[in-house]
C-alpha cells in the first residue's frame, strides 16, 4: 500500500500536500502542456487586487546568486476580469483553486473581494497577501510606509474584518521582513486565519556596476530561491512552535529534499515558487519524490512527518 | 497555437567559433519538427542552483532531428553552455514565443528585407530559410540582408545567408567590413535609394534596442511594415511570471491607460515596430 498523501487545511482536503504558489504559476494556462495539472495539490493563483494593475516599470527581474529578485508590482486585470476570464480554466483543471488577494492600502478592498470570492463556487479557499514586498502600504503622515504583515495589529484587524465574510478556507501569506515572524503568526490565528503560508520574499536589491543602476527598475525587489532556504526553513520552525494551524511552507523548495525539510520543520503542506519557473514539472517530481520516501522509510501517513524533526 | 516540449537533449556538437562566439547543436525531434522562424528555446546550462534561471536562445537552424543555437559568451550561463561536449544532456524548453509572420506565398512579390545587428543574426537566419524555403518558380523573392557587427572578427552567419541566395550588406563600428557605422545607416540608403514601386516588401529585424527603435522609425517613415524581435531578461520564459513586459500601445487608450503590457516572452518576441512605446 502507498503512503497517505491527503492533508487537510481548513476545510480544505488536498489529495497530496504539494502546491504552487502565487505569482509563479500564472494561471495556470501557460503551464498546460509542460505538465499533468490536475495532479497538483492545489494552485494559488496570481494576486488579484480589485481594480487591475498594470505593475511596475521594467526591468523587472534580476538574477542574484542562487535566486532571483522580482518586483512585478501585482499586475493583474483586476478581480471582475480574473473571475471572468481567468478562473474557469483554472477550475476546469480538477485540483482545488486558492485565489490570492491583495490591495495597496485599503483594508476594504480585501474584505470586499473577499466578499465576492465567497459568492463563487468555483473558489476553494482564498489567500490574504498582506506581504507583497513589491506595493506599499500607506500609512498616516510621519508614520512611514510598511506592509500589514509587519504589524500584529495591523494583520489581525485585517484578517478578522475578512474572516467575517467568508466560510471558506481562509489563508494568510506572511513575509519574512519582520523581527518575530510567530508574533504575526499568532496574531493571524486569533484572527481566525485557517492556516498560514510563509514565506513570501525577502527584501533585497543588486547593482550593476558599470551602469551605477539598481538591476531592477524599483531598486528593491523580493529575493526568492535556493539563496532563502534555510532562514525560510528556521522561520516555519519558529512558528511551529506556537500555533495550532497548518502551515504551508515554502522559500526555495527545488525538490524533494528540500521539500521533505519543510515538512520535517513543521509545514503541513508545502508550496513550489521560483522552482517552477526553472522546471515547470517540479511540483509533481516533488509528489512521486514524497512518496518513494514515505515507502521506502515505511512510513504510512504524510502527516506523521509533519513537525517531526529529532532534536 | 504552437505546441511545447520540455525535454533532455543530447548535445551532438559543440563549436567554438571564435574567442567569444559558438554553436550548439542538439539532438530533437520535437523541436525542429514545430519551431518557426523567430521562436526560441529556454535552456537550463547545468543542473546546479547557479545559474539558477534558464537563458533564452533564438533557434538558429534546423536540420533532420537536430536544431542549432548560435550564441555569445557575455556571462556564466553562455560560458557553462560553450562548454558542453557531445553527448551532454541539457534540459530545454521550446520552441517558445509567436516567431515572425512570413507573410502571403504569392502575392506581394517585394524584396523581403532581414535587418540584423550583433547577435540577430541567429533567429534571423532560420527566418531566411524559412522565406527560402517558400520560394516557388511564380514568387520568386528576393531576400536583403544587413548585417551590423561591431567588427570584422564579429561578423557571424554572412557566408551561410550568402549561400541561401539572399543579397548581403555588412556594416561594422570600426569600419574592418563593409560599411563603417550602423546597420540602420546601410537600411536606409537602401530605402532612400530604392524607388516606392519597388519598396512593396516587408522588414524583419532583430538586435539591439537602440537599432529596433531606428529601424522602428525608418519603416514609419518610408511605410514599409517592420516586424522586430525583441529581447528582455526572462526568468520562465512562458508567459507566468509577467517578468519581461514591453509598454505596447493600448487597444482602446484612455487617460488611465495610455499603454498596455505584453510578454516579451509569450506575446512576442516578435512585435509590430508600430505598437512599441519606446
Ligand atoms: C528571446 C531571446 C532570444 C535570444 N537569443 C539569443 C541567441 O540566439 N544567441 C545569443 O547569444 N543570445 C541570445 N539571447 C541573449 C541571451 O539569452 C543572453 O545573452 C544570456 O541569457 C546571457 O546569460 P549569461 O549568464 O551568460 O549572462 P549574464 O551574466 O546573465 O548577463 C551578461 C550580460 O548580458 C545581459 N543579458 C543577460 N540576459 C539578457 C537578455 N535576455 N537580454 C538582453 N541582455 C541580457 C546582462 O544584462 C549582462 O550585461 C536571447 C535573449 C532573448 C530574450
Ligand atoms: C516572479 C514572482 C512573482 C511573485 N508574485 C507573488 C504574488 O503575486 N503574490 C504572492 O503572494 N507571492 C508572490 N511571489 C512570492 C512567491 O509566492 C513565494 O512566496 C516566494 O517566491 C518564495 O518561494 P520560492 O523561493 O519557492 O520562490 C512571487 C514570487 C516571484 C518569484
Ligand atoms: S519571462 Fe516570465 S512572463 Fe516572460
Amino acid at each position: 500500500m502507498s503512503a497517505n498523501l491527503k492533508v487537510r487545511i481548513g476545510k480544505l482536503e488536498l489529495a497530496n500536500p504539494v502546491m504552487v504558489a502565487s505569482g509563479t504559476f500564472g494561471y495556470a494556462e501557460e503551464f498546460t502542456e509542460l505538465l499533468d495539472l490536475r495532479k497538483i495539490g492545489a494552485i494559488v493563483s496570481k494576486t488579484i487586487t480589485l481594480a487591475g494593475r498594470e505593475g511596475n516599470p521594467m526591468p523587472r527581474t534580476c538574477e542574484t546568486p542562487c535566486g532571483m529578485l522580482n518586483s512585478i508590482g501585482l499586475e493583474n486585470p483586476g478581480i471582475e476580469r480574473f473571475l471572468e476570464q481567468k478562473l474557469s480554466y483554472l477550475a476546469s483543471l480538477g485540483s482545488p483553486i486558492i485565489v490570492s488577494v491583495a490591495s495597496e492600502n485599503d483594508p476594504g478592498e480585501f474584505a470586499a473581494m473577499v466578499k465576492r470570492l465567497e459568492k463563487d463556487s468555483r473558489v476553494m479557499a482564498i489567500e490574504l497577501n498582506i506581504s507583497c514586498p513589491n506595493i506599499k502600504r500607506a500609512r498616516g503622515k510621519g508614520q512611514g510606509s510598511g506592509l500589514i504583515a509587519q504589524d500584529p495589529k495591523a494583520t489581525y484587524s485585517l484578517v478578522k474584518s475578512c474572516r467575517r465574510f467568508t466560510r471558506k478556507t481562509l489563508i494568510t501569506k506572511l513575509s519574512p521582513n519582520v523581527t518575530c515572524i510567530s508574533e504575526i503568526a499568532l496574531a493571524a490565528q486569533a484572527a481566525g486565519s485557517d492556516a498560514v503560508s510563509l514565506v513570501n520574499t525577502f527584501s533585497g536589491m543588486s547593482i550593476d556596476v558599470q551602469a551605477k543602476r539598481p538591476k531592477i527598475a524599483c531598486v528593491v525587489g523580493g529575493l526568492s530561491g535556493p539563496a532563502i532556504r534555510p532562514i525560510a526553513l528556521r522561520m516555519v520552525w519558529e512558528v511551529f512552535q506556537k500555533i495550532r494551524i497548518p502551515i504551508i511552507g515554502m522559500g526555495g523548495i527545488m525538490d524533494v529534499q528540500s521539500a521533505l525539510e519543510f515538512f520535517l520543520a513543521g509545514s503541513s503542506a508545502i508550496s513550489v515558487g521560483t522552482a517552477n519557473f526553472v522546471n515547470p514539472r517540479v511540483s509533481l517530481e516533488i509528489v512521486r519524490g514524497i512518496r518513494d520516501y514515505l515507502d521506502k522509510n515505511k512510513i504510512k501517513d504524510i502527516r506523521s512527518i509533519v513537525g517531526a524533526l529529532k532534536l | 497555437m504552437s505546441r511545447v516540449f520540455q525535454e533532455r537533449l543530447k548535445v551532438i556538437a559543440c563549436t567554438k567559433l571564435s574567442e567569444s562566439y559558438f554553436r550548439i547543436t542538439f539532438a530533437s525531434r520535437r523541436i525542429p519538427a514545430h519551431a518557426l522562424g523567430g521562436q526560441f528555446v529556454q535552456v537550463k546550462v547545468s543542473d546546479s542552483a547557479q545559474p539558477l534561471l534558464r537563458r533564452p536562445f533564438g533557434v538558429h537552424r534546423v536540420g533532420k532531428n537536430t536544431f542549432d543555437c548560435l550564441c555569445e559568451i557575455v556571462g556564466e550561463a553562455t560560458r557553462i553552455l560553450s562548454e558542453k561536449k557531445p553527448g551532454d544532456f541539457v534540459d530545454v524548453i521550446g520552441p517558445l514565443g509567436n516567431g515572425f509572420d512570413y507573410g502571403p506565398r504569392t502575392k506581394d512579390q517585394g524584396p523581403r528585407i532581414l535587418v540584423a545587428g550583433g547577435m540577430g543574426v541567429a533567429p534571423l537566419f532560420f527566418l531566411a530559410e524559412k522565406i527560402a524555403e517558400r520560394r516557388t518558380p511564380n514568387a520568386e523573392r528576393k531576400i536583403i540582408v544587413f548585417i551590423g557587427a561591431k567588427s570584422k572578427k564579429d561578423l557571424l552567419c554572412e557566408k551561410d545567408f550568402k549561400q541561401l541566395g539572399c543579397e548581403v550588406k555588412v556594416a561594422t563600428d570600426d569600419g574592418s567590413k563593409g560599411l563603417r557605422g550602423r546597420v540602420t545607416d546601410l537600411l536606409e540608403q537602401y530605402l532612400r535609394r530604392t524607388p516606392n514601386a519597388e519598396r512593396r516588401s516587408r522588414i524583419y529585424a532583430c538586435g539591439p534596442k537602440p537599432m529596433l527603435k531606428q529601424v522602428s522609425l525608418l519603416s514609419k517613415h518610408y511605410n514599409l511594415p517592420a516586424q522586430i524581435s525583441l529581447e528582455e531578461h526572462m526568468a520562465c520564459g512562458i508567459g507566468a511570471c509577467l517578468g519581461c513586459v514591453v509598454k505596447v500601445r493600448a487597444q482602446n487608450a484612455s487617460r488611465r491607460t495610455p499603454f498596455a503590457y505584453k510578454r516579451v516572452c509569450k506575446d512576442g518576441p516578435v512585435f509590430s515596430a508600430s505598437e512599441i512605446i519606446w
